[in-house]
């Protein structure tokens, strides 16, 4: 056995010492990193994931783009102007290229948008822009044939300009969003089903795509005609798909990889003792939450007890001794960082942890539920070892103010199905942010929003403030109707907020550049590695 | 002979079509759908995406979609990865999972065949007792244990072999030990038994007599017969390293198809599922009619007329 195990290993270990000297004998800069799933489709229109995302933005660029601190700066769009009533947007463009030398045209930003609500691409993210450009409702809806009625014009090829439905205020941070990003017309028209396949695929961002085998790797390379190709320095990523944490874990400690999608929150502990300084820990835009479903009896009629539920969550514990990687503890929907946005909070976030347990029981007992007559709940979550360590504490936290809670789980899609029918008590949801403002989350609870509102929360004064503020033009006051309505929501509780997330990544210390943002967007061409 | 071959063959066509049918309806009994995310998908654009891939159909439509597309190789396309077909997705991930397949094939059966023979001629000595022992444990501990613990002694602790990725030889060495490994176990016992009955055959002991050198006895006439049961479990030796290799791959992160199997009945990819199910159905079908063919040149007593 030994023999043979011996006879097995020499040459493939001579194997690897050889070729892991040609690597370092290289001159290029080659960034390897872990990129959780392997990407559904490189093509903009069609993609949701954050893995898809994370590439288009190499191979692709907007009409703005951020600065690695999440700022919204021009992208393909030197400048531009909005008109007075907030609904038309005139972009300059400036002079560039895409990798195959042709000029970025106005034509190619319509070209992009008509994709994307056109039925016949059937794009899952066509919703994104469904209220925001005129007539893309209609159009997505089969309503509106004439697909040229969509509100974006080619005035000529440096000069775009886009019609809105109604006044949006975050539009300029929406436009960064991954399912707006150009594709160059005639490279998709040329292949129409293999237009995303290396030495197909044509970009105008800082990369260009290479070699991509599915499951395995993703290569691309500098982009010599991006505007700013002189100031990129890192001249080839490598994107694997890692949807093992564990395995990512170990392949970024023997130095396979440079950055990680995520960090297993089993092994924060041991990174805090011994790799803190790899460890990039800063807040996402999202929320982990439980939702309340409000068609069911007792808890959707009686909303004192959704508040003793939610005042005996002890969030503290949560984030110290379950999730343990920096997570905030959440009194709020809306997650913080968000640029001019005043938080609101329960009414008990300053309350101590005893206050609010106390308060909870006194709750319980005030609407007939004490040790006799317990309030049973049950707590529905999706097959997941974090969520089911969340639930456990979650159930042994309402057990301590008399409630009686069940933890279920199910398989991802039978999750949803079940949140979708409003199959369910209390179920564990969590949601990420597709753009910078608060609508991104206050829209999800919407009386008419549908299956989206799984809580099935309906408040005509919440409703009016979050539609009322699509119409307001002054950002002051449109900041303040929302913050009304957030307030408003927090009242009622069809929610209760456990932690605010935040990313998790592993770093390499030879990497030079990484910035903390709420997007959690690190673009290649940002970064360098030491000397 | 060949007649045979071609009544197997035949035989081989109903037990796929059971498996396509029954796949086929079992993965729609499942709930939720491909286009199901936290995000819901308003109802317009859900009906846009059940239109271009034809799920707005009744079932019986698309089951005879499905079969017809089969019946010219076309698997259809994958509802998760959009810019491919399942076909090429197969295509593109085969050559690695049965790359993978062969060389710990090739690996279990050199090193199993020489630990059962050995085992066999010092049969109750030390030499037996470990290896058999050794070989216990292989059986006994399931290759999703065994995959991380190389991980972590090769890659980590003594930082000789990659942890992952594929490409390099040295990618090769830690997924074909993790999948072989059982497979070396179960070989060696089936041939140190096979061979301690063989060896005291009395063809064997004739073979002695007239005073045929030990090697040829060995080689040429007792193990051609002691391989007969190790031949019949090469059938389902190569199920094994199939199903094995959908564990070892998502380990390593090898870009194979096993890896599909899982993951696209989570994520609903009726077609990828389906596309996956019965190019595994028709590989194992044509494997077990390898080893029985196999069986027949090598038994003089096993005849297919």
């Amino acid at each position: 056995m030994k023999e043979a195990l011996r006879k097995l290993l020499l040459p493939a270990v001579a194997a690897a010492v050889l070729t892991a000297g040609a690597f370092t004998a290289q001159a290029e800069t080659v960034l390897h990193r872990g990129n959780g799933a392997e990407p559904e489709t490189l093509d903009p229109q069609k993609s949701t994931g954050v893995p898809e995302a994370n590439i288009q933005y190499e191979l692709f660029e907007g009409l703005t783009t951020y600065t690695p601190d999440g700022k919204i700066v021009p992208g393909m769009a030197e400048k531009w102007e909005v008109s007075d009533d907030g609904l038309t947007y005139t972009f300059h463009l400036r002079d560039s290229k895409w990798s195959n030398g042709d000029p970025v045209t106005a034509g190619d930003f319509v070209f992009a948008f008509r994709r994307l609500v056109d039925p016949a691409t059937a794009s899952d993210y066509a919703y994104i822009i469904s209220d925001v450009v005129a007539n893309a409702s209609e159009i997505s809806a089969g309503t509106e044939k004439d697909i040229t009625k969509l509100g974006i014009q080619a005035v000529d090829d440096h000069t775009l300009k886009i019609t809105l439905a109604h006044a949006t205020p975050y539009f300029l941070g929406l436009l960064r969003h991954s399912s707006l990003l150009p594709v160059n017309e005639n490279s998709v028209k040329a292949h129409p089903d293999d237009w995303t396949k290396p030495g197909n695929l044509v970009s105008n961002g800082a990369y260009q795509l290479t070699e991509w085998t599915p499951q395995a790797s993703l290569t691309m390379v500098k982009n010599p005609n991006y505007y700013g190709a002189d100031k990129v320095k890192i001249d080839k990523l490598v994107y694997y798909p890692t949807e093992d944490l564990g395995e990512e874990f170990k392949r970024f400690r023997a130095g396979e990889l440079d950055v990680t999608y995520d960090t297993p929150s089993d092994q924060i502990k041991y990174v805090m003792a011994n790799m803190k300084d790899q460890f990039q820990n800063s807040p996402y835009l999202g929320t982990y939450y439980y939702v309340i479903n409000l068609t069911k009896e007792p808890l959707g009629k009686q909303p004192a007890l959704r508040e003793a539920l939610a005042l005996a969550v002890d969030r503290d514990k949560l984030v110290e001794k379950i999730t343990q990687s920096g997570e905030l503890p959440a009194y709020s929907w809306v997650c913080p960082g968000i640029h001019g946005w005043d938080q609101q909070f329960t009414d008990f976030k300053d309350m101590t942890q005893a206050d609010r347990e106390a308060k909870a029981k006194k709750l319980l007992a005030d609407n007939g539920y004490g040790p006799n007559n317990p309030l049973s709940v049950e707590i529905l979550y999706n097959t997941n070892e974090n969520h089911k360590k969340i639930a456990v504490a979650i159930q042994s936290m309402w057990k301590a103010i008399g409630v009686q809670a069940t933890i279920t789980n199910q398989e991802w899609k039978v999750y949803l199905g079940s949140r979708h029918d409003k199959q369910f008590q209390v179920a564990r949801a969590g949601w990420i942010g597709d753009y910078e403002d608060p609508t991104t989350f206050l829209t999800l609870f919407l009386s008419d929003a549908g299956p989206q509102n799984d809580a099935g929360y309906n408040n005509p004064d919440y409703d009016k403030l979050v539609k009322g503020s699509a119409m307001e033009t002054d950002p002051d006051k449109r900041m303040k109707m929302l913050e009304q309505a957030e307030a408003i929501f927090l009242k009622d509780l069809p929610i209760i907020p456990i932690y605010h997330y935040t990313t998790k990544h592993m770093v390499s210390p030879k990497l030079v550049g990484w910035e903390p943002n709420v997007l959690d967007y690190h673009l290649a061409r940002d970064l360098s590695f030491k000397d | 002979m060949f007649h045979y071959f071609l009544k197997r063959l035949g035989g081989a066509v109903p037990t796929l079509f059971i498996i396509i049918t029954g796949s086929f309806f079992m993965i729609r009994l499942a709930p939720g759908g491909p286009f199901d995310r936290e995000r819901v998908v308003p109802p317009d654009i859900m009906a846009n995406l059940l239109k271009a891939y034809h799920l707005d159909e009744d079932l019986w439509h698309q089951y005879l979609r499905y079969l017809i597309g089969l019946s010219h190789f076309d698997f259809g396309p994958s509802f998760k990865y959009k810019d491919f077909s399942v076909a090429q997705l197969i295509a593109q991930g085969f050559p690695t999972s049965l790359t993978l397949g062969t060389v710990a094939m090739i690996a279990a059966l050199t090193v199993g065949l020489t630990l059962g023979v050995w085992a066999a001629l010092r049969q109750n000595s030390m030499i037996d007792y470990s290896a058999m022992g050794i070989s216990m444990l292989g059986i006994a501990v399931p290759n999703f244990v065994i995959a991380p613990m190389l991980t972590l002694v090769f890659g980590l602790m003594l930082g000789w072999l990659p942890v992952g990725g594929w490409g390099q030889p040295a990618n090769y060495v830690l997924p074909v030990i993790a999948l072989c490994l059982p497979q070396i176990a179960a070989i060696a016992r089936l041939t140190r038994a096979s061979m301690i009955e063989v060896l005291g055959s009395n063809f064997v002991r004739t073979a002695r007599a007239k005073g045929m050198p030990e090697r040829i006895t060995i080689t040429r006439h007792a193990l051609r017969a002691a391989l007969l049961p190790v031949v019949s479990y090469l059938g389902p030796a190569i199920a094994q390293i199939i199903t094995g290799s959908v564990v070892v791959e998502q380990i390593f992160s090898i870009p194979g198809i096993g890896r599909y199997f899982v993951q696209s009945s989570l994520n609903r990819d009726y077609t990828m599922v389906m596309g996956v199910t019965v190019f595994y159905g028709a590989l194992v079908i044509l494997c077990n009619l390898a080893a029985d063919l196999l069986y027949g040149v090598l038994d003089p007593k096993v005849r297919y007329d």
